[in-house]
């Protein structure tokens, strides 16, 4: 059989696809890649669907041994990749044959990397995703995060890649100091005047508390209008902000508890999400207000630029 | 049924909201569940997932397979007649409850908290069906209404860090099950031996929505036949249709 073993882990190196839908109602998280969009240009590269399963490292890479020829391809944040220590690029679909070795030497840019291999990770699919949510030891490599030893089954390639590089304008820019773009929330009402404009001016410092649940913020506190803190316990959607009494906002990521009782001030854009995943510690952010039509059309346009290039 | 007004609000670019009330009520949540089932039945390309809550239904979609305002139009035209939406008869899902002893180290708090003995704390968590509202919190955690006040205590003031799963506790005015082992600061009055989550199970979850659930007591022997069938995957759930 086709497989990876693994010989070091990396910080935080999981399985995951696009997410496990369908459960939500019982409050099952959907977990699935931070930056998705990654998660499938990595596919793309290695001929695979675009929400296949992947690798997700955390800002330090693991240490693969391959046992069959494959091809691979990295995207996201850019760890310095190398096939038998020589540097590979990013981006870019790779050969690799029986007992060379994929390892990381940095972290150049971003915080998340995927890592795809052509047929995709044939761990077992839990409840429809393969996708690892670490809080229940649910999907991907029996429940967890990655550890030496592992041996990941690949499933059988789909065909020779088509495409070999990414175009340049598809790939993002990972910078320590960010716009994100939100749509303003349900709950917007619940904030006093000064409240919404210290959420639009504040430049936000991404918090060590941050993880795949949600990015937590701190900055100048957000103030709630008297006694509006909290909700009847409703429903969360990705890249929702919810500000707990403390002030300080809190971006739901991939492994968010499916409701929540703290206001929800606003909602980051989909096409933002995938730069916010790739924020780390210490990183800046400014939250800038847009529109429904706008984050439409830049999903649209994204979505048509990713078919153009397969 | 009075009229309800419902409100469509986004919640950013992938998820809407239809909130069909501004309070914790049976009726409102049955105005929920009436909508899910509703736009479930209607299959709507590009929508992947619901949410549905005690007040609000979240409708999430793919920004990329559905625009915003043509799934916002097929949403008000499926929600135009709640009241002729018609679920099937809710069930009651019985419980076994251990009370007291190691499984239920708080039911003697509880009990001097409400200045009962814990014998009428154990009468009165058994007496009443309680509505699952909503799930939500960890994977299979029910929110359940319809606890009767008189044996209602406050959290403990140091949570535990580790609370086995099957628990079962009261916070407040609430009753509740945990689904799996987790820390936290509920009154422990009880386990229940069935298990709420089992991913290899079909259906994954024991309870659903709009389910009734009524606890009733078991000795230690019952409790570990109980457990035994469910760990063989033999056990039958009770489940009998509300009166």
């Amino acid at each position: 059989m086709a497989t990876v073993i693994v010989h070091k882990a990396g910080l935080l190196t999981t399985v995951q696809d696009r997410g496990r839908y369908g459960y939500q109602r019982y409050g099952m998280p959907v977990s699935g890649a931070m930056d998705v969009f990654s998660l499938e240009l990595a596919n793309l590269l290695v001929g695979n669907d675009s929400g296949d399963a992947c690798l997700e490292a955390t800002i330090s890479g693991p240490d693969l041994e391959f046992t069959c020829a494959t091809w691979v391809a990295i995207t996201g944040a850019d760890m310095e990749p190398h096939l038998n220590d020589r540097g590979i690029p990013m981006n870019t679909a790779v050969d690799a044959r029986p007992g060379d070795t994929l390892g990381f030497r940095g972290l150049r840019s971003g915080c998340r990397a995927y890592i795809a291999f052509a047929g995709g990770i044939a761990v077992q699919s839990v409840m429809g995703s393969r996708s690892t949510y670490l809080r229940a030891g649910i999907g991907g490599f029996q429940g967890r995060a990655l550890m030496p030893g592992d041996e990941l089954p690949l499933g059988e390639p789909l065909g020779k890649p088509r495409l070999k590089k990414i175009p340049e304008g598809l790939i993002a820019e990972y910078k320590h100091e960010q716009t994100i773009r939100v749509i303003s929330g349900p709950e917007a009402h619940y904030f006093e005047i000064a409240g919404l404009r210290s959420f639009l001016s504040t430049e936000y410092t991404v918090t060590v508390q941050s993880d795949r649940m949600g990015y937590r913020l701190s900055g100048e506190p957000i103030r709630h209008k008297e006694g509006m803190t909290n909700i009847i316990s409703a429903g969360t959607s990705l890249g929702t902000v919810q500000v707990p009494g403390d002030g300080q906002p809190i971006s739901l990521m991939a492994d968010r508890q499916t409701s929540g009782g703290y206001a929800r001030i606003a909602n980051v854009i989909t096409a933002d999400l995938t730069l916010l995943a790739q924020m780390r510690p210490g990183d800046k952010i400014h939250l800038k207000e847009t529109t429904l039509d706008i984050a439409k059309q830049i999903c649209i346009s994204r979505q048509q630029a990713l078919l153009d290039c397969n | 049924m009075t009229e309800v007004t419902l409100k469509y609000i986004p919640s950013g670019d992938s998820a809407f909201i239809i909130k069909a009330g501004d309070v914790i009520s049976e009726e409102v949540n049955l105005v929920v569940r009436k909508l899910l089932a509703r736009l479930e039945e209607e299959n709507i390309p590009g929508v992947i997932d619901f949410i549905p809550s005690y007040n609000e239904l979240m409708v999430c979609y793919d920004p990329a397979k559905i625009g915003y305002r043509r799934l916002l139009e097929t949403l008000r035209a499926c929600a135009a007649d709640p009241a002729a939406i018609l679920l099937p008869a809710p069930q009651v899902v019985h419980v076994p409850v251990l009370y007291g002893g190691e499984a239920g180290p708080d039911l003697n708090h509880v009990a001097e908290h409400n200045r009962l003995a814990a014998p009428d704390v154990i009468t009165i968590h058994t007496s009443a069906d309680c509505l699952v509202y909503m799930l939500g919190f960890t994977p299979g955690f029910c929110y359940l209404g319809g606890m009767d006040k008189r044996i209602a205590t406050p959290r403990q003031e140091t949570p535990r860090l580790k609370i086995p799963a099957g628990s079962v506790g009261i916070a407040a005015e609430q009753t509740g099950i945990y689904p799996m082992e987790s820390p936290g600061g509920w009154q422990l009055i009880g386990r229940t031996p069935l298990r709420l989550f089992n991913p290899d199970s079909n259906p994954e979850f024991l309870f659903s929505a709009g389910d009734y659930i009524r606890f009733y007591s078991v000795d230690k022997d019952e409790y570990e036949r109980i457990a035994a069938a469910v760990a063989e995957g033999t056990y039958q759930v009770i489940r009998t249709p509300k009166e």
